[in-house]
């Protein structure tokens, strides 16, 4: 897996930087959740704006624990892809429909209450520019430079570089 | 590519590929002892507490045959205790498919639908405004059950249609129609506040405790889960003295202020005046007062009994500290200049020097509290009901927070460790915290923050009254004594007349808890002053 763009080495660098900080976002969300198992996305989901049938059917007592598992896995396996520089464009599609519903949760819509969150937003908020951020992840993976996709591809291709 | 290049080329790519595993380690490190951390001082803060509610009153089997029921009033809180017995009228069935319909969060009539079945038929039903009478005749009739109507109560108690009655009437006719259907043999369901002046509580708990019938009085918050898990907290005295509590209540629309619709069809034709007067003051034939009866001393019993009874009654439940000494009250009508004559604003403090709710401290600081009511028919910030203590405030409603006091004996330890911040609750109970609740309305909202409309058992959300309806009924059906009786009636009752009394007379009302009395004031009748305009009064 390459770069398709053709980036300066500075370029590079700001790509794996943007990487390992979502990356350590993803990760440090998911670990603390599965050290604390009293919390529970319940009260997010059922509070829910838009889509509220599926997000009320996510967070009834039949769904819910399964809902928490997923969610805690999934924020898991984003940030070490992204830290681990392993698998990245999957990690990064995980994230970006991650974001998404967290965002058509609670978007950040005229009208709709902003409860929980910490400035001022309108349509835009962090969930979706972090989702964007994930998109040029996507678009340009930095594993193969840095990362264990490089380890990879160098032990099995040594003569490659 | 020599042998040097690649040697230096693979050690950089070796750290390059292997870069992240550090940092997964720390963030893995820093994530898991913070949840760690939190989960710890969470438990051992638990540990401390020790909370478990207090099991529910307790609630037997409805099997048997069906317990015959008549309503008398069937006016706004009538049609609520209907419901709360399995039975909904015609309109209000179809205007809450609607508002389902509209909002799929409006759970109103998802919630009636799947109450449990009470085993009672209603058989009787007695209002004095025809159109309402017929409303019920004509929702609740079936084809194996005929709902009768009764034009006067006396009727009704006395006949052999029914076993029990509830009673939802103006407050000057709780007491008469209650000791009438005692005296026939008939079990009582009776609305808030008990009785209208000081005489008829004396005379209803002389004819309860001459009836072998049971006897409930309508304050359901005593089956809401956070009165029962608030009993808790004070047994195990993690309050510590509680030397104040604030209870409040904050309305600011036309229905929380008693301005009710008046019915068009409403005419001396339709609706039995003379009746409806009672033993109130006889004047001509007034809609308004049939249908906004709150409004007046004469047929009802302002914020003191009308709504301060029920804050009384929520700390009662949990604290069961009685009447208290001494009563001042003050407030005015300053908003709703409607002719009415109770006032839409009012504070009474009620004092309970010798009351103590347990210690942590040194002896001699134990004891003393005093009960703030403060309400306004003006606005609607929502105040919360709280009771602080030495060592921690708790906020009771639906929900239930505590908050640990900064200077707190008990929990100093844990302060000064850090394990607790008085600014963040050491216990939250809240049980529509994963689900959202369809409130439609301000006075409905108020209601349902005080606990007063719903709770919930087993996770699933359940009305109030309708536990506290089906726990009359268990006892009629299993034996047993309810948790509203008339202790608490009593209490609630001269409690509420004490505030009442003060306000009218501008001076303090003292109990004499000896000769079990509101200690007379010379030179005024306190029955006729409780009834009367306060500008009336000599």
């Amino acid at each position: 897996m390459t770069t398709d763009i053709n980036l300066s080495k500075t370029g590079r660098n700001s790509l794996v930087l943007l990487r390992i900080l979502i990356g350590w976002h993803f990760l440090y969300e998911g670990v603390l959740k599965l050290y604390n198992p009293a919390w529970t996305s319940k009260a997010y989901l059922s509070s829910a704006e838009l889509l509220t049938p599926l997000f009320q059917w996510l967070s009834g007592d039949g769904m819910i624990h399964l809902v928490d598992n997923l969610n805690i896995f999934s924020l898991m396996v984003v940030g070490l892809s992204l830290l681990l520089g392993y698998f990245e464009r999957v990690g990064s599609v995980f994230g970006i429909f991650l974001l998404l519903m967290y965002y058509l949760a609670h978007p950040a819509l005229p009208g709709a209450s902003q409860a929980g969150t910490e400035g001022s937003y309108w349509i835009i908020n962090k969930n979706l520019i972090e989702a964007a951020a994930l998109f040029v992840l996507y678009q340009m993976p930095t594993g193969t430079y840095f990362g264990l996709q490089s380890l990879k591809k160098n032990l099995l291709n040594p003569q490659t570089k | 590519m020599s042998e040097d290049k690649k040697s230096n080329w693979s050690r950089r790519d070796l750290l390059k590929g292997i870069a992240g595993v550090p940092i997964v380690g720390s963030v893995w490190w820093a994530g898991a002892s913070k949840g760690v951390n939190n989960t710890q001082a969470r438990d051992s803060i638990l540990k401390t507490l020790n909370i478990n509610a207090s099991p529910p009153p307790p609630s037997g089997p409805m099997a048997g045959d069906p317990i015959r029921i008549g309503i008398i009033g069937f006016g706004i809180r009538g049609p609520q205790l209907c419901r709360a017995l399995g039975f909904g009228q015609k309109s209000w069935l179809a205007s809450m498919a609607e508002a389902a319909k509209k909002n799929p969060k409006d759970t109103r009539l998802s919630s009636f639908l799947e109450q449990e079945h009470l085993n009672v038929h209603i058989t009787a039903v007695c209002d004095l405004f025809d159109v309402r009478a017929q409303d019920a005749i004509d929702s609740f009739s079936t084809d194996e059950v005929k709902v009768q109507r009764f034009r006067t109560h006396q009727e009704l108690v006395e006949s052999n249609v029914v076993d029990a009655v509830v009673i939802a009437t103006p407050d000057h006719w709780h007491a008469p129609i209650a000791i009438a259907a005692l005296e026939a043999g008939k079990h009582v369901y009776v609305e808030k506040p008990m009785t209208h002046n000081i005489k008829e509580t004396y005379a209803l708990k002389e004819a309860v405790e001459a009836s072998n019938v049971v006897f409930q009085v309508g304050h359901q918050h005593r089956q809401t889960q956070s009165f029962l898990t608030a009993q808790d907290v004070v047994k195990k005295n993690i309050l510590g003295h509680v030397s104040l509590i604030q209870a409040n209540t904050n309305r600011n629309d036309d229905n929380g202020a008693w301005q009710y619709p008046i019915h068009e069809k409403a005419n001396p034709n339709t609706v039995d005046w003379k009746q409806f007067i009672g033993n109130a003051p006889m004047v001509p034939f007034n809609a308004e007062h049939f249908f906004r009866w709150r409004k007046w001393w004469a047929y009802g019993s302002g914020l003191s009994g009308d709504l301060m009874s029920h804050d009384y009654d929520r700390v009662n439940c949990i604290l069961k500290m009685g009447i208290p000494n001494s009563v001042v009250a003050s407030g005015g009508i300053y908003t709703h200049k409607d002719g009415r004559n109770v006032p839409d604003v009012m504070q009474v403090n009620m004092e309970f020097p010798d009351f103590s709710t347990g210690s942590s401290q040194a002896a001699g600081k134990e004891k003393g509290m005093t009960l703030v009511y403060s309400a306004t028919l003006g606005n609607q910030y929502g105040r919360t009901t709280a009771f602080m203590g030495h060592d921690a405030t708790m906020e009771v409603g639906n929900s239930l927070t505590i908050y640990a006091d900064g200077n707190s004996t008990k929990f100093k330890e844990k302060l000064t460790s850090e394990e607790m911040d008085p600014n963040v609750p050491i216990y939250q109970y809240d049980p529509a915290s994963g689900s959202v609740d369809g409130v439609t309305s301000a006075t409905a909202k108020y209601f349902a923050d005080k606990g007063l409309l719903w709770t919930y058992r087993d996770g699933k959300r359940v009305d109030s009254t309708h536990l506290h309806v089906r726990e009359w009924l268990s006892c009629i059906r299993n034996g047993g004594t309810p948790s509203c009786n008339i202790k608490e009636g009593f209490e609630e009752a001269m409690t509420s007349h004490m505030g009442g009394l003060s306000y009218k007379l501008g001076r303090r009302i003292d109990w004499d808890q000896a000769k079990q009395e509101i200690v007379p004031v010379k030179g005024y009748d306190l029955d006729e002053a409780l009834l009367k305009d306060k500008e009336k009064i000599a």
